[in-house]
């Protein structure tokens, strides 16, 4: 599907983009978010670090063990192919807390090393398995308490209207993309094909 | 409310010192080598960086071009009509087709909506939720993704974009149930 939605949008752009004269725009858009994307991993390496070197002295001291083994119930539903007590239910705990709580930068290198973690469990190699895929569904969704910083700066105190609002927004949308992935890695378009050979990392 | 609000996002401020301080004191406690053990595992930090470039790369550039392009306004112009009859206020289809493209063009629609219509109103209430209610779904999928070389990427499209649609639809709901 994304090879699809990827070349629809590069396509569609150069078409438009020459019916309304914006062609020029639309080559230096190209090379501008090619930048764009290597600032921003760059940019990216600094909170990894931190909150990767963090991960590990909590994984050594035992406490994402303590969290994997405390979200079972729950695990057991959401993410079947993880085993009880694995370490990538710790971390996913951990990324699902900073996301709750607002902390963006802690959440991606947590959800990260999750994706890590799943992905030793990943037969494929390069492709996604049901819990990643479910994994990312709940993470595009959002699952927050607090507001983003960013809606607070641009409301000012009248963000505090929207709260109740963006909770109910996001409960539902989280949901929807938890039945969604469920619903949808049955189905025999999204079924896992195997690989060819030497196609793994 | 308003004190709430202001301890809220002050809160993080505390939040994210203690948590760190709580994890390196039960380490410590547990006779963990916190030093050499936070170098050890930061020093994935930069290759994991690394390895998302290429999916980063693929993915805005081909965003970029798009809202270059001024498709964006013939996808609004089009859909307008589809959605005026399920009562969507058509001031919200951008922000509603832009929040899984683009963090930051979402963020200037929704201040776009703030300059245009004030804090007050409706559409900018609608516009608020819209954003904060999901993620940049294309950007997460790139990251978390390009982080394990995942390139085949199954059904994840779909279902972010369903949990989005279901955040847009929701936050019109919600919002003119609440201040309609």
């Amino acid at each position: 599907m994304l090879n699809y939605i990827w070349f629809g949008l590069i396509a569609i752009s150069f078409v438009v983009g020459l019916i309304t004269g914006n062609i020029d725009a639309v080559t230096e858009a190209a090379f501008e978010s090619a930048k764009a994307a290597i600032q921003l991993a760059i940019g990216l390496i600094g909170a990894m670090a931190l909150w990767l070197g963090l991960m590990h002295v909590a994984d050594r001291a035992g406490l994402v063990n303590l969290l994997a083994r405390a979200i079972r119930p729950v695990a057991r539903w959401l993410f079947p192919e993880i085993p009880d007590g694995h370490p990538a239910l710790g971390s996913i705990v951990m990324n699902m807390a900073a996301n709750v709580l607002g902390l963006g930068n802690a959440a991606t290198p947590m959800g990260l090393k999750a994706m890590k973690e799943l992905q030793e469990l990943n037969p494929a190699k390069s492709t996604a398995s049901n819990a990643m895929v479910t994994f990312l569904a709940i993470n595009t969704s959002s699952v927050q308490i607090l507001l983003p910083a960013t809606v607070v700066g641009l409301l000012g105190a009248r963000a505090g209207g929207i709260f109740i609002p963006t909770i109910l927004a996001t409960s539902v949308s989280t949901i929807v993309a938890v039945i969604a992935a469920k619903w949808l890695e049955k189905r025999r378009a999204y079924r896992i094909r195997s690989e060819p050979v030497g196609e793994e990392q | 409310m308003e004190a709430f609000i202001t301890f809220l996002s002050g809160a993080a401020n505390y939040i994210i010192p203690a948590i760190i301080v709580a994890i390196l004191t039960y380490a410590i406690a547990r006779r963990v080598k916190v030093y050499e053990d936070f170098v050890e595992g930061a020093k994935e930090g930069f290759t994991i960086a690394v390895r998302i470039i290429p999916y980063l790369v693929a993915i805005l550039v081909a965003i970029g071009m798009f809202r270059a392009s001024g498709a964006m306004d013939y996808l609004v112009a089009g859909l307008k009509p589809i959605l005026g009859a399920i009562g969507f206020p058509p001031e919200n289809l951008p922000m509603a087709l832009m929040r899984p493209l683009s963090g930051s063009g979402s963020l200037g629609l929704l201040s776009d909506l703030v300059n245009e219509y004030g804090v007050d109103s409706l559409f900018t209430k609608i516009g608020a939720t819209m954003f904060g209610s999901t993620e940049t779904t294309f950007y997460v999928l790139a990251v978390y993704f390009g982080s394990v070389g995942i390139r085949r990427t199954r059904h994840a499209v779909a279902a972010g974009l369903l949990a989005d649609l279901a955040g847009a639809l929701s936050a019109v709901f919600f919002c003119k149930l609440l201040f309609g």
